[in-house]
């Protein structure tokens, strides 16, 4: 293990994670509200809400909540369902306890309505919140940690500052033995050679190649691509300048393996999140906006996430913290409390890439030992999850 | 990346600069030497085009291609989404032909 100061919390399963939560998760839209009700009383206690909206099964949102629930960042877990939905609640709960986490599942329909469901609730989560208090703390290196990175409101400051900055925080935290993703492959047209070039093995590159041709036919079949609107305003033009600009988060390491969402990476390096859903085109886009892929990441065990914008996201996360490199340094201006990092000062001649990629590695530091990003401390929780189907994955994926 | 105040050119044989401040019309910056009057208002990190562009001309940022012109574009000009469009489409099998 590396030396740090992160003093992690240690669960039951052997994970470490940097924040100590309660989540609560409903299990339908319909137990949505009561969910919400149960949490209200304690905004700033770590108590954080997610959910799955659909009535119908889907394996993809089975697997995807077995993952959040048993994050190591979460403690403890409280399920809400309505009770005619058919999510299987008993799974997913035995999940959980299998897991060492406490538990509790409460049913609308049998636990007499709205009013007696958010009592009971609020009574167990009050529970949990002062247990977690005493959660044994375990040293953390840099080594431990999953970090992921993603890209959202690009302009043409993007792929100058902000993402060559995670580039160079994200080669900092390989070196040191951390586990980092980038992800997004509809917003990577046009690198594709180069990063079957990078990947550890040709069968991995190879794979990488399979999965950019999905996406291609995904994305071409839906008619639409991740480009446009406030792309343009910002100064971009077509798809390929925006990937190339997004590519240069992932800093200059070899790829090791390629993840898909709940997948955790096994060994220490850089890996590619594949998040376009396999098989035939259905459910819709890949990813709705941000959020879908934060959560998809934190499904594949990030404890925080390095977020690039240029026209200025305010988004954070439910389960890990989001930390914003802000690319553009007239959007920092104007958005300074949501913003973590100027990157954009690169411009102005007030810093270089190396100075702010070293400002994020030691950023990340603190978060993880508990300093909150300017999000957390506003109170963003964001959280999507939808349908999708995804094959397993590959043999060729993860590092041997 | 080499440039004044004015103009960010990422690779030297881009045939485009990046604004790092608004560009008017009728002034000239200078890049690597180079003295380019510019054409139209340039938007904060929009792209200008270095030398005169014949319609179909392949775009370079970064060193890479990132589209081709839709129309001649003349030194000093706006080069955005009104001139410039995609060109994306991946041939795989050359890429794991030149790589074997």
């Amino acid at each position: 293990m590396s030396e740090t100061s992160i003093q992690a919390f240690a669960r039951a399963d052997g994970g470490k994670g940097i924040r100590n939560l309660v989540v609560v998760a409903y299990l339908v839209e319909c137990a949505h509200h009561v969910a919400r009700a149960v949490t209200v009383p304690f905004e700033g206690d770590g108590v954080h809400l997610i959910g799955f909206a659909g009535c119908y099964p889907n394996g993809y949102a089975e697997e995807m909540m077995e993952a959040l629930t048993t994050h190591p960042n979460v403690g403890a877990v409280l399920l809400v369902s309505l009770g005619c939905e058919q999510f299987n609640r008993q799974k997913l709960m035995k999940r959980v306890e299998a897991s060492g986490r406490p538990v509790e599942l409460l049913v609308i329909q049998k636990a007499g309505g709205t009013r007696s469901t958010v009592e009971a609730g609020r009574a167990w989560v009050s529970e949990q919140v002062a247990a977690l208090a005493k959660a044994p703390r375990v040293p953390m290196g840099l080594d431990e940690l999953i970090v992921g990175t993603i890209c959202g409101g690009s302009d043409g400051t993007s792929g100058l500052t902000a993402n060559p900055a995670i580039g160079k925080a994200a080669d900092i935290l390989v070196d040191a033995g951390a586990r980092v993703m980038f992800e997004e492959l509809g917003e990577l047209f046009g690198c594709e050679a180069h990063m079957a070039a990078r990947a550890a093995t040709p069968e991995l590159g190879r794979a990488i190649m399979d999965a950019m041709d999905k996406s291609r036919r995904v994305y071409g079949m839906l008619d639409q691509s991740s480009f446009g609107g406030g792309n343009i305003t910002g100064g971009l033009s077509t798809i390929e300048e925006k990937s190339i600009g997004a590519y240069t988060k992932s800093g200059t390491r070899p790829i090791v393996g390629m993840l898909k969402p709940g997948v955790k990476p096994t060994a220490k390096g850089l890996y590619l999140l594949d998040m376009i859903g396999d098989g035939p085109v259905r459910w819709g886009f890949p990813n709705i906006n941000d959020n879908a892929e934060i959560t998809e990441m934190i499904a594949c065990g990030a404890h925080l996430s390095l977020f690039s914008t240029g026209r200025g996201s305010v988004v954070g996360s439910a389960i890990s913290p989001v930390i914003k490199v802000c690319a553009n340094p007239e959007t920092y201006r104007r958005l300074a409390d949501d913003m973590d990092v100027d990157a954009g000062r690169i411009l102005e001649g007030r810093g270089t890439l190396d100075e702010v990629g070293r400002e994020i590695v030691d950023l990340v530091t603190r978060v993880a030992g508990g300093e909150p990003t300017k999000s957390e401390a506003l109170g963003h929780q964001e959280f999507v999850l939808t349908y999708k189907s995804f094959a397993p994955l590959g043999p060729a994926c993860l590092p041997a | 990346m080499t440039g004044d105040r004015a103009l960010l050119h990422l690779a030297p044989d881009d045939n485009v600069a990046v604004a790092l401040r608004t560009l008017v019309p009728g002034e000239t910056v200078e890049i690597d030497g180079l003295a380019v009057t510019v054409r139209d208002a340039i938007p904060f990190a929009h792209k200008i085009a270095l030398a005169e562009l014949p319609q179909g001309a392949t775009v370079t940022k970064y060193g890479v291609a990132i589209g081709s012109t839709t129309a001649p574009i003349a030194a000093g000009a706006h080069v955005h989404v009104h001139n410039l469009k995609s060109d994306y489409i991946v041939n795989r099998e050359d890429f794991f032909e030149a790589a074997s």
